[in-house]
């Protein structure tokens, strides 16, 4: 099986690339980072790539909105290519800043075709301050997401000052009826988290933490499942290695996250 | 003044979560405010046509949550006062930059950098506030020395038709031509320029030189005999900023007393040079104090860089600012490292006073003259240090936050950033780097402002009313970033320059100067240089502090790959000349020679101070410290103390994922626990890890320099070893933050200090990789009833520690994790309070303030403390630990409280078990500051293993970890002393900053 190529997009202030690009290494998949600069000058190369991530970051150090800036500059340059690219069988990702792009590039929901109707936002935490935290959140059934299948449960952790989700409310009952929600935040058993914080680190509606498009080709979340690729990522690690030296279990190398990378490369094996 | 052609005012149509949490914040503050109302405001002056300006206004706002306005002025139904906050003329605006940069990419044309677009904030405020009220909430907005304020009341905003489009414009009118400087002058006029700086036409001068008599004595000779000329004010601003104390470090390299080689030489230097000779074979250090960071060996196949720098004089002025300026400053000194790490972790460390005390402090006798809060400068040092690492990318675990009303003056602000890169790089060591005679010098990253001026001088003088604004400056990660990837990521891999350094300090003339020395000379075309906006003097492009750039040295046959690269990376790169092997600096500006210099002089004419110290009177001491009735209560209160207390709110809005290195992490355990070590894993496929963490003791410096400095060093090593450092790869950073350094008395505590240094160096085979000082960091200005005033900064050395981590599962956090697990203690526990943290506590609440209690400071046995640590190391590595914490601030009551918290278990503890304890109260057994102490839980099926690697050693069993979550401490007689809840403890623990 050839292995499915992906293209993690970098510059202007996108800095989660490389743990990405691994994510996608370690799970099988032959990533490349490519500077967005690079694709402008030669847009045909997105035909290459089976699968295209909008990684995290600060792009254009937020300036004018949350990815918008970044939005802007592939509006502004490349959004046919992107849209040639999401019309073949491709997978596309983006992860906290990269969610933010794709959602200002109206990528996601994506309730009607084609592309580039603006229909949610991500807006400041209710806290108006960064949060670098662990979160727990509980996959939605139903949801048509390529990345999350088999995945019921996933403890990652966001780190944002945007990732409050708002839809209208005629957007996210659109949304909540299509099976678009993904990924809520939830409590450490599981339940939800009901917008209460820290478990709803943001404030997010229907404590909403990913969305998906209807083919389940794009998936557009918060929090980040890169990193937590390794087991000694997690914030638990040292007290889940002694629960499980002490009950003569093997004590786990990779991080749950790792599954989300390795259901994209599956869907082309 | 010019208006814009347009202003866009872009403001929220759903509940603006923004202008709810600056809300709150206004109730806090005492403030009558029922809504807050924000939006983000352009002025666009550009030609537009109806059409574009209809798509640039659609673009800077989302379509889902945002509307905008162009030309008519925004309001929202409640509001009583609009207030405007913008930058002022030339200050970085990155906001309208980035703004600028999409309508260019939108109308696929240029528009002017320094006229077309600039950004501000509109708040519009409601409830029942008069104009004294909203005047001051503008000042809580705002700062002066940046920014512009605007408060208008409705009815003046209306009738006003809103806040108006006058346009920030930069308007210098200074002669752009260099000026010659007359040095045979009477002795008190020279002395007068060096103190005050050159005198501009109208008799005003231009800020301070920082040169003493000796210095300008030395100038005035080689101009005399050498040059036979007067200097420009081009060479003489360069060799101030060459010779700064902040470049130079005059007082480290000076005479002192007997002592001919100083203190850099021979106790920092020394005991590097030492450890490294008796470590032979096994010396990990790969480059030490000449570089822009030390490095150490990480693998065989990688190093990493480690360096701390301070941003003391711009944070107290402005604090976002100057913190953010000192991250990204700090970080360039990683991409200055060799021919260029990657930087992969921040560190932090802040000293400020009391956030909860508002009696105000003047620079001058003016009102206007007021000094930012405590709490201002907490907030906007913590802000900047947020965006500087996570815009960068970077991550920031390890820090700390210490707290004294001496910092009151002057804070304290530490960044450090440790680096990632190749052994070897096209086959050559990666940290050997040499600019070639022929090489272009090139420019890269921002461009050149009057931000900045006089820094490198600044930092030498006290901070009083003639502190230059133009030492300010605000960093712009993104450009840096930009810039950063370009070259790490690829230009470094491509060959494309011979040496790079950062601009920092003195700008150009530091990092060209400093670069030449490979070389040996140098010629730079001064008005090649980009700037921001027209009219800079000569001087001022060349000394300017402007962030965001590198100097490189580029062969001539690769200088057009190297600026098309960075062209396609949207960083601005130029050729300012070349160096040469002339042995001469030589600068030019538009054909006129302003800078004519021999490149020995410049770095090696500094005469060498001599320096006296003298022993002061030692304050003080009350030994006898009230016992406390109720030990419980007096361990609540230790955890509320700000020393003590938790910080959650910093480490949390500091992302410290990003990179996915973070192996331990700032908070542990599920009670989020701040933690004193931070562990990365720099590779995902390597377990090799990097352990950070510090130590520093200011209340013990006025009683015991010496001890201070032992024990900051055995702190910042055990804390390391706690986290799974190994003594045999640990390394040390030293930053000196001094006051009043002319001082003997002052010099007197240092040289104690240094020779501790030394000492203990050599005794832990820990050396020296890199440090920084600061030597004056006092404050002289008026107390609220404008009196005269002085404050001095305690004598603070801070030692960073940065440790290879042979394997990372051997790490662990502080978190009881097991009920039933054996509590051991390692260490002896001697009667060691004075300076600590419950002195502290005894003072206060015996209504004397400032007054020291205590014993003695603790003294280090670092022999005895390096077999424990070495048997400690070989219990992590076997895996005997399940909980790992080291006893500081607080000592063993603190460190009980702090596993037990952190893991929401609770734990019996008998006193009578302590090693030491025989002879000792309770209470100081429980807070005595003794170094050389670790607290483990350990599985009891691991006890046996773990007692036999502390055979002969002190070592005990003083307890084990329970499950109903209650810290019982028993006393030497077998009576309950301490029955605290951790829900208690947790809630003392959070108390303090749970506002923030």
């Amino acid at each position: 099986m050839a292995k499915p190529a992906v293209l993690v997009l970098t510059g202007y202030g996108i800095n989660c690339d490389e743990e990405t690009r691994y994510a996608f290494e370690r799970a099988g998949a032959a990533a490349r980072i490519v500077h967005i600069n690079d694709i402008i000058s030669s847009p045909s190369m997105l035909s290459e790539f089976q699968i295209a991530v909008f990684p995290g970051g600060f792009s254009y150090g937020d300036d004018t909105g949350s990815g918008k800036a970044l939005a802007d500059r592939i509006r502004n340059n490349l959004m046919d290519e992107f849209s040639a690219f999401i019309g073949r069988d491709t997978l596309m990702m983006g992860i906290c800043n990269g969610f933010q792009v794709m959602t200002n590039l109206g990528i996601v929901p994506g309730l009607e075709a084609p592309i580039g109707n603006v229909q949610i936002s991500l807006e400041s935490n209710t806290s108006a301050r960064y949060q670098c935290r662990w979160v727990d959140l509980a996959a939605v059934p139903g949801n048509p997401s390529v990345f999350l299948r088999g995945i019921d449960r996933l403890h990652v952790p966001v780190a944002h000052g945007e990732g409050n989700f708002y839809a209208p409310p005629e957007v996210l009952a659109a949304i909540e009826e299509k099976g678009l929600v993904a990924l809520r935040y939830a409590k450490s058993d599981g339940s939800p988290a009901g917008g209460e914080f820290p478990f709803n680190p943001n404030g997010s509606m229907n404590d909403i933490a990913a969305i998906s498009d209807q083919s389940g080709r794009i998936l557009g979340m918060m929090p980040h499942p890169e990193r937590n690729i390794l087991f000694t990522q997690r914030e638990d690690w040292t007290y889940l290695r002694e629960k499980a030296r002490r009950e003569g279990v093997r004590v786990p190398v990779e991080g749950e996250g790792l599954a989300l990378f390795r259901n994209a490369v599956s869907y082309f094996g | 003044m010019d208006e814009s052609r347009y202003r866009i005012e872009v403001y929220s149509t759903i509940a603006d979560h923004r202008g709810e949490a600056l809300r709150a914040r206004l109730v806090r503050l005492g403030y009558d405010v029922s809504a807050v109302t924000i939006t983000d405001n352009y002025l666009v002056n550009a030609d537009l046509s109806g059409e574009e300006l209809e798509s640039v206004a659609r673009m800077l706002a989302n379509p889902v949550t945002r509307a905008f306005t162009v030309n008519r002025p925004f309001a929202p139904e409640r509001f009583r006062y609009a207030i405007e906050v913008g930058f002022l003329p030339g200050v970085t605006d990155n906001l309208a930059h980035t703004a600028r940069e999409s309508m260019e990419d939108l109308l696929k044309r240029r528009l002017d950098p320094k006229t077309s677009v600039f950004s501000s904030t509109g708040y519009f405020i409601d409830g029942g506030l008069s104009r004294v009220d909203a005047e001051r909430i503008g000042m809580e907005l705002y700062n002066p020395l940046i920014q512009r304020l605007k408060v208008l009341d409705r009815p003046e905003y209306t009738t006003a038709g809103g806040m108006g489009r006058a346009l920030p414009l930069v308007r210098i009118h200074e002669r752009t031509v260099a000026d010659e400087v007359d040095l045979e002058i009477p002795e008190d006029e020279l002395r007068r320029l060096g103190r005050e700086g050159i005198p501009d036409s109208d008799g005003s001068r231009r800020g301070p030189l920082a040169l003493d008599m000796l210095s300008l004595d030395a100038i005035r000779r080689y101009f005399r005999e050498d040059e036979k000329r007067n200097p420009t004010d081009v060479e003489l601003e360069s060799i101030a900023q060459t010779w700064s104390e902040h470049c130079k470090h005059t007082i480290f390299a000076a005479r002192l007393d007997e002592l001919d080689d100083g203190i850099f030489r021979r106790f920092i230097r020394e005991a590097t040079m030492r450890v490294r000779r008796e470590k032979g074979a096994d010396d990990f250090c790969v480059s030490v104090f000449e570089d822009n960071s030390g490095g150490i060996e990480f693998d065989d196949d990688y190093v990493v860089s480690d360096k701390v720098e301070t941003h003391n004089s711009p944070s107290a002025l402005d604090p976002f600012g100057g913190a953010i300026t000192g991250v990204v400053g700090v970080n360039r000194d990683t991409i200055g490292f060799g021919m260029a790490a990657r930087p992969i972790a921040n560190r932090y460390g802040f000293c400020f006073a009391d956030p909860f005390d508002e009696t105000p402090l003047y620079r001058s006798k003016d009102e206007g003259s007021r000094l930012l809060s405590p709490r201002r400068i907490m907030e906007g040092v913590v802000q900047g240090v947020n965006v500087g690492g996570n815009c960068s990318g970077i991550p920031t675990p390890q820090g700390f936050v210490y707290f004294d009303d001496r910092y009151k003056g002057k804070p304290l602000v530490f960044v450090g950033t440790i680096g990632l890169i190749p052994a070897k790089i096209d086959g050559k060591p990666s940290t050997e780097k040499k600019a070639m005679p022929g090489d272009h010098i090139v420019m890269a990253g921002g461009r050149v402002g009057r931000d900045g001026i006089h820094g490198a001088t600044f930092s030498s003088e006290a901070l009083g009313s003639g502190s230059p604004a133009t030492a300010v400056q605000i960093g712009d990660p993104i450009t840096q970033k930009k810039m950063s990837d370009a070259i790490i990521k690829e230009a470094r891999e491509k060959g494309l320059y011979h040496s790079i350094t950062d601009n920092g300090a003195g700008g150009l003339s530091c990092s060209v100067a400093e670069m030449a020395r490979e070389a040996g000379g140098f010629e730079v075309e001064l008005e090649k240089v980009p700037l921001k906006y027209p009219g800079l003097a000569p001087w001022q492009i060349w000394v300017s502090e402007s962030q965001e750039r590198m100097t490189l040295s580029v062969p001539p046959e690769k200088s057009g790959e190297f600026i098309a690269l960075m062209e396609s990376r949207g960083v601005e790169a130029t050729v300012i000349g070349r160096f040469t092997g002339s042995k001469r600096g030589m600068v030019t500006y538009h054909g006129e020679k302003v800078f004519d210099l021999d490149m020995d002089f410049l770095h090696n004419g500094l005469p060498q101070k001599s320096l006296k110290t003298s022993r002061p009177t030692g304050p003080t001491l009350h030994p006898d410290i009230p016992a406390p009735s109720d030990l419980g209560g007096a361990l609540l209160d230790m955890l509320e103390r700000l020393n003590i207390a938790g910080f959650e709110f910093i480490s949390t809005q500091f992302d410290h994922e990003v990179q996915s290195n973070s192996t331990l992490k700032p908070l542990h355990g599920p009670g989020r626990v701040n933690a004193s070590a931070s562990v990365i894993r720099p590779l995902p496929d390597s377990v090799k890890g990097v352990v950070l963490s510090q130590g520093l003791y200011p209340s013990y410096s006025e009683i015991d320099p010496y001890r201070m400095a032992a024990c900051s060093i055995d702190t910042a090593v055990r804390n390391a070893i706690a986290a799974g450092g190994s003594l045999g790869r640990l390394a040390l950073l030293d930053n000196f933050c001094w006051c009043d350094s002319d001082n003997p008395e002052r010099l007197w505590q240092l040289r104690q200090a240094a020779q501790a240094c030394y000492d203990y160096a050599v005794a832990y085979g820990t050396p020296y990789i890199s440090g920084k000082d600061s030597m004056y960091n006092d404050f002289h200005g008026y107390d609220a009833n404008f009196n005269p005033v002085s404050i001095s900064v305690p004598p603070t050395l801070l030692i960073s520690s940065i440790g290879i981590v042979a394997d990372v599962w051997r790490c662990q956090t502080m978190d009881f994790k097991f009920e039933d697990d054996f509590i051991y203690l390692t260490g002896i526990t001697n009667d060691e309070t004075a300076g600590s943290e419950y002195a502290a506590m005894a003072s206060e609440s015996a209504g004397r303030r400032g007054a020291l209690y205590g014993s003695e400071v603790p003294r280090v046995d670092a022999a005895a403390n390096a077999r424990l640590y070495l048997a400690y190391e070989a219990a992590l590595a076997r895996g005997l630990v399940a909980s790992s914490v080291s006893l500081e601030r607080g000592g063993l009551g603190v460190a009980l409280a702090r596993s037990a918290m952190a893991g929401k278990l609770g734990a019996d503890v008998d006193l009578a078990l302590v090693p030491g304890a025989a002879e000792l109260r309770e209470d100081i057994i429980l807070f005595s500051e003794t170094q050389g102490r670790l607290l483990a839980s350990v599985a009891p099926a691991n006890a046996a293993a773990f007692e036999e690697l502390f055979a002969g050693m002190p070592c005990a069993r003083i307890g084990r970890v329970t499950r109903d979550g209650v810290l019982r401490i028993r006393g030497c007689d077998g009576a309950p002393m301490v029955s605290c809840g951790v829900d208690d403890l947790l809630d003392s623990y959070r108390k303090t900053f749970g506002d923030f």
